[in-house]
């Protein structure tokens, strides 16, 4: 499988992250690089073999459901860009 | 007292507590040498007053017999690990402006041990490198050079901050991660003691997120001793990392000089990669016979499927970090960029925040993740995953207590030298380093000798999982017979 222009743009959209025209060449250069590298992994024997979900054996922690930690919307909005009370702003989302 | 930048973590704790020494002159002596080496560029947030601030108090405590294990300790956190109130940049435009208002869980049981901390140490940008190459804070230069020439060599990475801090005795012990390597392979670089310990031993509550059934925390030390000791206070269990284990830290320290005599090591022969260069072969060689000399027992042992361990990491390393990385959306702190619409502001903030390293991971992962390749890409790397982990799981059911292997393929290279023209080429270095990922392994890299050129070259052991006191005691071993590294020529600072 290759990654052509197209795609790259495709992948950029996904990502959200703008790309530049000038930019997608080589970046479709790059991308085919590490997918080629990794072309290797077709040539193993994965039948019959469940994927890893945890490395190692281990049970989730239960606890008391009930509030340990919160009001804090001050520590929260401490570092948003933009602000009005105690809500983050974002540039308009609704028509 | 002599320079007491030069004094191992342990002797200055030991000073500290036979009041040789104060907490004061030891980080004040910290404080000035770091001044001096700004071209090394370690530093990317220094914190002088508070460190000195600190000491004070640590002074005080000492006076009264209240000293905490760690009292007056100053060490460098790479930043990485949040702090609350300090600037945390993660290398990367991206968090532009970003204080965080809590303590990663990591540095705050360093803390609550007593150390000091003298500042937020440089990294690749989000710990995406081998080289510190990709910091958009500008690279690290590693303290050591090639024998007669003073070309600048890369320090490792992502921890290069860490490991040449430490190198450079610019603080007594530094804090690292390591996602495939990022703790090792700089350690190895620059001559320092790193330990990844098994996945689970630390908490990540705190720490900007990588590739989380990946990462790890641990130290970075100029001892195997002084790296024990700083493990033993990092590990532990934490109710706000579902993944950190629930069991008790031993006394890691007690580890270094136990005997190894019985203990069995294998030697993988996989790892012996065609082309793998001579001189890290004979390092090698030299290593299995400090071991048998110590009373331990040398096994060949095989781990087939190691070869895959790289790429399939260049599949769920990048799909995790596409993933954890999402977050960076100009909505709840760091950079924004404007835009048309909201989809606008996302992209552009994005572009304008990632470097292109971080760029390139995040859109292999989001490729290898989208619709109609999960399975191929990503299902598949886990399931390989589960064989690489096997492999190691059939080696110690065989009887084996630790692996042997060299830590990197080569020693520190130039900067520019690699990964130019294919990124795969920088990846390469992490050959040795990743496999202990992928299987959730503890892994130590330590010095135990030097290149041609005259840079330090490491060995690298792999134990079985939460032990990593048998890699203590076997390290201690290899550092006791190998020639001792003297510290660099301090040519950065100027006197």
């Amino acid at each position: 499988m290759s990654v052509d222009s197209t795609l790259v743009r495709r992948i950029a959209h996904l990502s959200r992250i703008k790309v530049e025209d000038a930019e997608v060449e080589k970046l479709g250069h790059e991308l085919n690089a590490i997918l080629a590298f990794v072309e290797e992994l077709n040539a193993v024997d994965v039948s019959g073999v469940e994927p890893l979900t945890s490395v190692l054996p281990m049970t989730m922690k239960r606890r008391q459901d009930v509030v340990t930690d919160g009001g804090k919307a001050e520590d929260i909005l401490a570092n948003a860009p933009e602000r009005e009370d105690h809500f983050f702003v974002v540039p308009k989302v609704i028509e | 007292m002599a320079d007491p930048t030069h004094l191992t973590l342990a002797e200055a704790r030991d000073a500290l507590k036979a009041r040789k020494l104060s907490a004061k002159e030891l980080t004040k002596a910290h404080v000035d040498a770091i001044a001096r080496a700004k071209v090394l560029n370690c530093y990317i947030t220094e914190t002088p007053d508070l460190a000195l601030a600190a000491a004070n108090q640590s002074d005080g405590r000492l006076a009264r017999g209240e000293a905490r294990p760690l009292e007056g300790l100053p060490l460098g956190i790479k930043d990485l690990y949040c702090t609350k109130g300090v600037r945390t940049t993660a290398a990367s435009r991206i968090l532009h402006g970003f204080t965080p208002t809590y303590e990663s869980t990591v540095s705050g049981n360093l803390l609550r041990d007593g150390t000091v901390m003298l500042g937020k140490l440089n990294l690749d940008e989000f710990a995406m490198g081998s080289s510190n190459e990709t910091s958009a804070f500008g690279p690290v230069i590693s303290p050591w050079r090639r024998t007669g020439d003073d070309v600048r060599i890369v320090p490792g990475g992502s921890s290069g901050g860490s490991s040449a801090a430490v190198a450079a005795r610019l603080c007594l012990g530094a804090t690292a991660t390591d996602t495939g390597g990022s703790i090792r392979q700089p350690a190895a670089f620059t001559g320092t003691v790193g330990i990844k310990p098994t996945y689970g031993r630390c908490s990540r509550w705190g720490i900007v997120a990588f590739a989380s059934s990946l990462d790890q925390a641990g130290p970075i030390a100029r001892t195997v001793r002084d790296a024990a000791i700083l493990l033993r206070s990092m590990a532990g269990h934490d109710p706000k990392d579902a993944t950190s284990v629930d069991a008790p830290v031993p006394d890691y320290e007690a580890a270094v000089g136990a005997s190894v005599k019985g203990k069995r090591v294998g030697v993988p022969k996989e790892y012996r990669l065609d082309g793998l260069s001579a001189e890290i072969a004979a390092l090698w060689d030299q290593g299995v016979a400090w071991l048998k000399e110590a009373g331990a027992e040398i096994v060949e042992i095989s781990l087939p499927h190691t070869r895959y361990a790289l790429p399939a990491y260049y599949i769920i390393a990048p799909a995790e970090a596409s993933s954890n990385l999402a977050r960076y959306d100009g909505v709840r702190y760091g950079l924004r960029e404007k835009g048309r619409d909201i989809t606008d502001m996302y992209e552009n903030t994005r572009a304008k925040g990632f470097g292109a390293e971080v760029r390139r991971r995040v859109m292999i992962g989001t490729y290898v993740l989208s619709a109609g390749y999960y399975d191929a890409y990503y299902l598949r790397a886990q399931k390989i995953r589960s064989l690489i982990k096997r492999d190691f799981d059939q080696a110690f059911a065989a009887g084996v207590d630790a692996v042997l292997t060299p830590a990197t393929p080569s020693p520190a290279f130039a900067f520019g030298e690699k990964g130019r023209a294919d990124p795969v080429e920088m990846y390469l270095n992490d050959v040795f380093t990743v496999t202990v990922n992928m299987a959730g392994l503890p892994g130590l890299a330590l010095p135990a000798g030097r290149s041609s050129n005259g840079l330090p070259l490491a060995l690298q052991l792999i134990g079985k999982p939460f032990d990593e006191e048998t890699l203590f005691s076997l390290a201690a071993a290899i550092e006791q017979a190998a020639p001792k590294l003297p510290a660099p020529e301090p040519w950065w600072s100027g006197r």
